[in-house]
């Protein structure tokens, strides 16, 4: 069978992991390569980097740091944040990342999708889409960290993204990010039933049945969480135990 | 070239980075080289052939830089591990864009079978099969030290369908049973990433690279 994934995700900006850690016996709290490297301990099934470096100028750090990943940890890397243009995606993949995450480009112009997927092929191309809830079961996409509403249906940009070529979707619901209330369930599902590329849910978690839950109920193919695992409040194997003791599929 | 090294073949398709660096992290002392020089395959004491995105593509690409004589008289000598698009292309032919293949082992490269991907609770399974899943080994020199069953990395949407059973050292299950992994003589060759399995592919690249068929 087939197993549910589990991703922390570390925002990084000019080269350090923001919002800190608080890992016992780490050396530098805020160096990415170590951090990812213990997740990789804890048997994490992917690690995600959101560079959300502002300033231009600063965008090769995020190269050097997926090199140096690239060298020492051996799970699947996805590198998100400042995806412009399939040059972008190249030189993020030559680095060592394994897939590419993109999100105001793609709503920006939706045959980026399309020309990086044909060129590096689906299974690079992750698109993440933030969406907030409009009305009773209906959620638009927004950019600009939950500001601007694009007036997109969520589940139709969904469905569009899976035909131009995206090879997963990371959804993260914008009313409960940061609220540690758990995932947008119906949200999740909804989006996890209309498509049929794999579905990462994000946005919420606060405890570990908020990440059995996002699987059972959302349906999501994986789960991701920063802050529960950034501050030792649980490991990725506690997660994982916690949810093989639900009857959830994963690799301990 | 020195007689230690292990020569992963780049033929234009995607970033060998990650199979260069898993193997050189368990190389020991060997040199590990990627090349698009048939010349450097030739005198490589091994060889790695990895391949991702389309087969018809990957193909192509091959033929494009005349890596294909190459690559089959190294799968005739030298131990040789074939990766995701890389094992699949030593069969006959790929559903995938209707093309031949290179035709080291008899049999056909198949599609996940869209309408009989459901599971009893109705849930729809995806496809590309993306993620961990469990590998149930026949007995063969380079799963030493893994346990059967061991989970590895999977991202695809087509496998291998042998001719000959007896090719099978590794099987798997998405909807439908099906294999993950050939051997035969000098060739092993595997649809997961072994370079992306955390320990359990880290330990199968280096009983490759320790390998005396």
């Amino acid at each position: 069978m087939l197993a549910k994934r589990i991703i922390p995700c570390l925002d990084v900006t000019a080269g350090r992991v923001v919002k800190g850690t608080n890992f016992v016996g780490l050396r530098d709290a805020g160096d990415p390569i170590e951090i990812a490297r213990r997740y990789d301990e804890q048997g994490a099934d992917e690690v995600t980097f959101l560079d959300i470096t502002a300033s231009s100028d600063q965008r090769d750090i995020i190269l050097h740091i997926v090199e140096a990943c690239a060298e020492q940890v051996f799970i699947p890397l996805t590198v998100g944040g400042g995806v412009r243009k399939v040059e972008d995606v190249r030189r993020l993949l030559n680095a060592g990342a394994d897939k590419v995450s993109m999100n105001t480009a793609a709503v920006q112009n939706p045959d980026l999708v399309f020309d990086a997927s044909s060129k590096v092929g689906s299974q690079c191309i992750v698109v993440a889409i933030d969406a907030k809830q409009v009305a009773p079961g209906q959620w638009h996409v927004f950019t600009h960290g939950g500001r601007n509403d694009t007036g997109l249906d969520t589940i139709e940009w969904a469905k569009k993204v899976a035909a131009l070529g995206a090879g997963e979707i990371l959804l993260t619901s914008m009313d409960r990010d940061g609220t540690k209330n758990g995932f947008d369930l119906a949200l999740t599902r909804a989006v996890s039933d209309a498509v049929s590329i794999p579905v990462i849910a994000s946005g919420g978690v606060g405890n570990l049945q908020h990440l059995a839950d996002g699987v059972s109920e959302g349906r999501a193919d994986a789960v991701l969480a920063a802050s529960i695992f950034h501050f030792g409040e649980y490991t990725v194997r506690q997660a994982k135990e916690y949810m093989a003791a639900r009857g959830i599929e994963v690799r301990l | 070239m020195s007689a230690g090294t292990i020569a992963v073949i780049d033929y234009g398709m995607g970033n060998l980075r990650s199979v260069s660096k898993a193997l050189e992290h368990v190389a020991g002392g060997k040199t590990v080289v990627v090349t698009a020089d048939p010349a450097v395959v030739a005198a490589a004491e091994r060889v790695v052939f990895p391949g991702q995105g389309a087969m018809p593509d990957c193909m192509a690409e091959l033929d494009a830089r005349g890596l294909r004589g190459a690559v089959l008289a190294a799968a005739k000598e030298k131990p040789f591990l074939g990766i995701c698009v890389g094992e699949q292309m030593l069969f006959e032919h790929s559903d995938e864009g209707d093309v031949p293949a290179l035709g080291v082992f008899a049999g056909n490269v198949k599609r996940f079978p869209g309408d009989k991907m459901v599971l009893p609770s109705g849930e729809r399974l995806k496809v590309p099969h993306m993620g961990w899943n469990t590998v149930r080994q026949q007995p063969h020199a380079l799963w030493q030290g893994i346990a059967d069953g061991a989970r590895f990395y999977f991202v695809h949407s087509y496998f291998v369908v042998p001719a000959d059973p007896a090719l099978v050292t590794g099987s798997s299950e998405y909807g439908v049973p099906f294999t993950c992994a050939v051997g035969r003589d000098n060739i092993f060759a595997v649809q997961f990433h072994p370079e992306k399995s955390a320990r359990d592919g880290l330990q199968l690249l280096k009983n490759f690279v320790e390998w005396h068929p």
